[in-house]
């Protein structure tokens, strides 16, 4: 099958994980994924960006499909229960709005900027070597550690995942998937399911 | 003689647990999957030749390929 442009975005992907070790500062270009997912599917009713989009997905299924990384085992049912999908959501959300919490306080000037990335939600690394300043408030480069964090982890969980299950077994709790599969049921629901 | 016509496979969908990702409907060589409506994949029936590429590619393992009834 002829590839489309939209099949290289995992390069974008690549791309933009290497980034944040020279710059932390491009961890905001993360909020693209975040935003677009969720525009594609308030404004369309479809999950577009998960079904053509989504460079995280592509990239996983390269790696565990194409290189191999992946026993291609079915990820145990639990994992795709609801209660698991809705829960990791809300664990997630969770999570990003304390790191928001933090962003506010040293955007407030309460507290001062740490130059870490904290790695599955625990594990703070130093990464100081990629923050030269800027003329922006400190509270910008918290925030770029804060989403840098979220996007890392979440990559790191992924391949995990890909490694034991299936390439893209990210992809059934993935919090963005739910969220938009839950405002396409909403807004199919709305219409009174007329096709 | 004993029954040499085998009934049709297809490819079957378990929605309630579909997660609308569209592996399947990307690796389809037949175009024959679609997502409804982002909420859960269909399969055109018509289009299915059963080869089985979706159910292994699929995420969840949510699709299985079974003999159609007709």
């Amino acid at each position: 099958m002829k590839k489309k442009w939209y099949d290289y975005l995992w390069i974008v992907t690549l791309v933009y994980l290497v980034l944040g070790f020279f710059n932390i500062l491009f961890a905001w270009l993360g909020l693209l994924c975040f935003f677009i997912p969720l525009i594609i599917s308030v404004a369309t009713g479809t999950k577009g960006y998960c079904n053509r989009y989504c460079g995280r997905g592509q990239l996983f299924g390269l790696l565990g499909g194409r290189f191999g990384l992946s026993r291609k085992r079915d990820v145990p049912n639990w994992m795709k229960s609801k209660w698991f999908r809705y829960g990791f959501l809300i664990f997630f959300f969770a999570m990003f709005f304390q790191m928001l919490w933090n962003t506010y306080w040293v955007f407030a000037g309460a507290s001062d900027l740490k130059q870490v990335v904290t790695l599955l939600w625990t594990f703070k690394l130093p990464w100081q070597w990629a923050y030269h300043g800027t003329v922006l408030h400190a509270g910008v480069a918290q925030f770029a550690f804060g989403f840098y964090s979220v996007m890392l982890t979440s990559t790191i969980l992924g391949l995990i995942t890909m490694l034991l299950f299936k390439p893209r077994s990210w992809c059934v709790y993935c919090p963005m998937g739910t969220t938009t599969q839950l405002i396409c049921k909403a807004k199919h629901a709305g219409r009174g399911n007329r096709t | 003689m004993a029954n040499t016509t085998r009934a049709p496979r297809k490819a079957a969908v378990l929605q309630d647990q579909c997660v609308a990702c569209g592996c399947c409907a990307k690796v389809c060589p037949l175009h024959a999957i679609t997502i409804y409506h982002g909420i859960y994949a269909t399969v055109d029936t018509a289009k299915c030749v059963g080869c089985g590429k979706c159910a292994k590619e699929c995420p969840a393992s949510v699709i299985e390929i079974r003999e159609a009834t007709v």
